[in-house]
């Protein structure tokens, strides 16, 4: 797999590996059943947040799956829809203003990105986002990059909305308009995700702030401070999310560190 | 070493389902050797919007070899002209300075175009639902040694595994045959203890499945394997044609 990759056998030539980051931590808050906090609305698998601490093995994505899927939601879904029992099936349909408003945003939203009418295409500013959060919300984070990644996430932001070109119709199937609507989602997760790691003064996991490391450059963590989970709460695209703390208690188990030396 | 070339692409742009298709020719500069097939693609799909114009719709999504979507037909042969790798596995040096590439999307009754290269494989998770699956409850784990399976056994029931749906062996097929594939999902579940008790209504539900949907028969001509991504032997069809007959001899 490596040669056919690289061209180069790996018998032959010494690999070429650094380290990069294939995963990012966290995800869609849950609650024990896998309920997000929007009623009836369950994240199962990956998206959710709920398996896998400040760190996890490739793999472990797929047991997060496997478990939510086979073991958690057929239980805790039924919790659910017990209580639907009640509401009639008449009622089943599209009709709601709910429905209609929903529908009216979203149209909204595609034809704010359609007529911007600038010159970068989605892939150009998704690169230049991928950039920032690379250089300064990737393995390695510092106060100072941290600060920076915020006001780099919105000039990105900026050019997005004033500068974005989709090309193509709003009604066909059109992969551009699909970019770009992905990429208005990442500005905002971006954003989200450099805040959470300045707020989190600790080395932890797969969070390593430089700062806070020990003197053989493990991670340092700061347990007095920070032993909780971060959830911040949405408020708006441009508004500064709501920190809400989940405290971790541990009964079962004694917190220690990971040590792979002695 | 890396270094770059100029190619010229000969691909299939179709607007629509009912549309006219046609091929259109593209001229690309300076592709690195090193890029992946994709890159390239994407390379030209870049500049093609800077011209205002729309882009060469491709599917994709792992880039890894794992997903199955990267179904491109390149140089008349799905997946390219390496053996054992998928499209986005494909890597520019491959090709040489001046090269024409002509680019299809897969072609096969049972798998329309949606748009450019861009196919509609539903059928194959249509076959998937028929019977692609085991339903027992898990209930706690087992202990390992309780139910010993040879290495043989679990080798051959993990390369059946190995499948990913792309459906190159169907565009590859003159029938436009899904067997390869059908096969290669009954395989894997008939091979072990968890895929028992569904064996024969699998075997049935699927082929059933797949003859409902319009794909071909199988006319034993290996066009399919030898086109593989994943490498999936012929020896599946035969292991399906008994599975099959077994089935429907106890109806
Ligand atoms: S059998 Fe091979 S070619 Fe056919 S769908 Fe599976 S991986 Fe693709
Ligand atoms: S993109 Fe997933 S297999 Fe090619």
């Amino acid at each position: 797999m490596y040669q056919m990759i690289s061209d180069d056998n790996p018998y032959e030539t010494p690999m070429m590996i650094f380290p990069a980051s294939h995963y990012t931590m966290g995800g869609i808050w849950v609650d024990y059943e896998l309920q997000t906090s929007v009623k009836g609305l369950f994240a199962i698998g990956e998206c959710n947040f709920s398996d896998h601490g400040a760190n996890r093995l490739g793999a472990s994505a797929l047991m997060q799956g496997l478990a939510d899927g086979y073991f958690v939601l057929p239980y805790t879904m039924q919790n659910y829809l017990s209580d639907q029992i009640k509401v009639a099936r008449s009622t089943f349909d599209t009709s709601h203003p709910e429905f209609d408003k929903a529908e009216a945003d979203v149209r909204a939203r595609i034809q704010r990105l359609m007529d911007i009418k600038g010159t970068k295409s989605p892939d150009e500013i998704h690169k230049r986002l991928g950039h920032v959060m690379w250089n300064l919300v990737g393995m390695g984070r510092t106060l100072q990059g941290l600060v920076k990644a915020i006001d780099e996430i919105e000039e990105v932001r900026k050019e997005f909305y004033n500068d974005l070109r989709v090309v193509g119709k709003a009604d066909d199937l059109n992969t551009e308009l699909e970019k770009a609507l992905r990429l208005e989602d990442f500005l905002v997760i971006a954003r989200m995700m450099a805040i959470d790691a300045l707020n989190r003064n600790e080395s932890c996991g797969a969070h390593f702030r430089e700062e806070y490391q020990t003197a053989d450059g493990e991670a340092a963590r700061r347990d007095d401070q920070y032993m909780y989970v971060s959830c911040w709460k949405y408020t708006g695209d441009n508004v500064k999310p709501i920190l809400i703390k989940e405290p971790l208690n541990y009964e079962a188990i004694k917190v220690q560190t990971r040590n792979y030396k002695s | 070493m890396e270094h770059n070339i100029s190619v010229n692409l000969k691909i299939w742009r179709q607007r629509g389902p009912k549309e006219k298709g046609q091929f259109v020719n593209y001229k690309l500069d300076n592709v690195s050797t090193g890029s992946s097939f994709l890159e390239m693609l994407d390379m030209l799909n870049q500049q093609l919007v800077e011209r205002g114009e729309e882009p060469v719709v491709f599917d994709s999504d792992c880039r890894e070899g794992i997903c199955g979507m990267c179904s491109l037909y390149i140089n008349g042969h799905p997946h390219g002209p390496v053996q054992g790798i998928t499209t986005c596995q494909l890597h520019m040096r491959k090709f040489n300075d001046g090269d024409t590439i002509t680019i299809e999307p897969w072609r096969s009754a049972a798998f329309p175009v949606i748009r450019d290269l861009m196919v509609d494989r539903n059928a194959f998770d249509k076959i998937q639902q028929a019977g692609g699956y085991v339903s027992f409850n898990c209930g706690g784990a087992p202990d390992a040694n309780a139910t010993p399976i040879s290495k043989e056994v679990a080798d051959t029931a993990m390369d059946s595994a190995t499948c990913i749906g792309c459906g190159a062996c169907v565009a590859a097929c003159k029938n436009g045959s899904a067997m390869l594939f059908v096969s290669a999902k009954v395989s894997q579940f008939a091979l072990l203890p968890q895929g028992q008790v569904e064996r024969k209504r699998r075997a049935r539900a699927m082929v059933r499945k797949m003859d409902e949907l319009g794909f071909g028969n199988c006319t034993n001509t290996g066009a399919c394997a030898a086109e593989c991504p994943k490498n999936i032997p012929l020896s599946n069809i035969a292991r399906l044609n008994r599975e099959f007959i077994n089935a429907k001899c106890s109806e």
